[in-house]
């Protein structure tokens, strides 16, 4: 079997251009392996060669990952590459980013790609689902062990081999459910299960679900009399005809909409585009998802200070995790600088 | 937090959830005559205003108030 042609990705302090001054280095590509692509060459052994390196300022790769992936392409075109080892990233936060930008890119190219990230780093709930990510420590001290999983694992993908799954296999689980003959039909399996949970046994779920963010819960509002709310709903509510092609289903992105000097949502100007609700009642009337008229009413009874101007909208419905978190945090920075005090959010 | 599926919603994370009607129509009840409909809403309403005026050690429930 002919050596794989392996193209390793390192960010500007491992490709031993500088530290954080040399942050905006360009892509650049070197022959053969630099830095610790020499180590990644010795646990190849006669299975690979690390035919080029690929180096890139952690800022110049992380502030435009788009430009970034779009360079990293052509060069592994350029390569031919069979195969693409991207760091380990350890826990560094935009280094993470660039390789698993590298990967996913590779991958969505036909070129198989593996890279190694800490379990903190941002890197991993960003680009599991897109490639092949190996767990290593926060810092490059496990740097000599990793460098011998990557490879051997470099050298399976690269020659296609049947990957198993991510208990067996140890990387972060990318979420895909693959079919697989099992000698013992569902039914028995999971009662193995249940008797196992009941006998307080240990047993192997089969499917694991992603943990949830508990969080404390925010102090109350000092003086609610004053306060400014805003509204936010997952439940679909956009203008009549839904202007900005909000999505019906999986949502990235959220909308504001002005509701300033409305007293109440009515009907045939707003409807529902939630595709996991019968959206009937809500069209008739729109107040049962967003409760405007109702907050008004208190409004001007000052049982609170004011509204905010605008209701944001998405759809919360086959929603990923990871873009429910994102929009999240951009609502809230949102209404944040809008001066908002609290939001009640409405859920269907 | 106004949600039909207040055990959810808890479970997931939420710290003030307000129990709401059904799914598709969280803030009221279209078997309703339309005065006690809204009087409902008004009274989620004001459940969510008093569930962002209390503190909390953990998550909890609010049940509607009726004026």
């Amino acid at each position: 079997m002919s050596a794989l042609r392996v193209v390793h990705y390192v960010n500007q302090f491992f490709g031993r251009i500088g530290a954080e001054e040399a942050g905006d280095h360009p892509f650049t590509v070197k022959e053969g392996p630099v830095g610790p692509g020499i180590g990644l060459q010795k646990e190849l052994g006669e299975a690979g060669t690390v035919v080029a390196t690929f180096i890139c300022g952690d800022n110049r790769a992380a502030t435009d990952l788009e430009a970034f992936g779009a360079e990293l392409e052509r060069a592994l075109r350029e390569q031919k590459a069979d195969v693409l080892v991207a760091g380990p990233g350890f826990n560094a936060g935009r280094y993470g980013l660039a390789c698993g930008e590298a990967c996913a890119r590779a991958a969505a190219m036909g070129v198989p790609a593996v890279t190694a990230l800490n379990a903190e780093n941002p890197g991993v709930e960003l680009y599991r689902k897109k490639t092949y990510i190996l767990p290593t420590t926060p810092t490059a001290v496990g740097m000599n062990e990793t460098l011998g999983r990557l490879a051997r694992f470099a050298v399976r993908i690269g020659r296609h081999e049947d990957i198993g799954s991510p208990a067996v296999e140890g990387f972060y689980g990318k979420g895909v459910h693959h079919t697989r003959i099992l000698e013992r039909p569902a039914a028995d399996r999971a009662l193995d299960m249940l008797l196992a949970r009941m006998t307080g046994a240990t047993f192997q779920t089969e499917l694991t679900l992603p943990p949830v963010d508990h969080v404390a819960p925010a102090p109350p509002i000092a003086d609610i009399t004053k306060a400014r709310l805003a509204i936010v709903t997952t439940g679909g509510i956009v203008p009549k005809g839904n202007p900005d092609r909000l999505k019906q289903s999986n949502s990235t992105e959220w909308k504001a909409y002005s509701i300033e000097g409305v007293d109440g949502l009515e009907a045939g100007k707003y409807e529902s585009i939630h595709s996991g609700y019968d959206g009937s009642a809500a069209n008739a009337n729109p107040n049962y998802v967003v409760p405007l008229d109702a907050l008004r009413e208190l409004e001007k009874a000052h049982e609170f200070g004011t509204l905010y101007q605008r209701y944001i909208v998405t759809t919360g419905v086959g929603t990923a995790v990871v873009e429910a978190r994102k929009m999240g945090r951009e609502i809230a920075a949102d209404l944040k600088t809008q001066g908002v005090d609290g939001v009640i959010l409405t859920a269907t | 937090m106004i949600t039909a599926l207040g055990p959810v919603a808890s479970e997931l994370g939420a710290n003030r959830v307000v129990r709401g009607v059904k799914i598709p129509h969280p803030c009221g009840d279209p078997s309703l005559d339309p005065s006690g409909d809204h009087k409902l809403r008004v009274g989620l309403a004001r459940a969510a205003l008093g569930a962002l005026a209390t503190k909390l050690e953990a998550a909890a429930m609010f049940d509607r108030l009726m004026s």
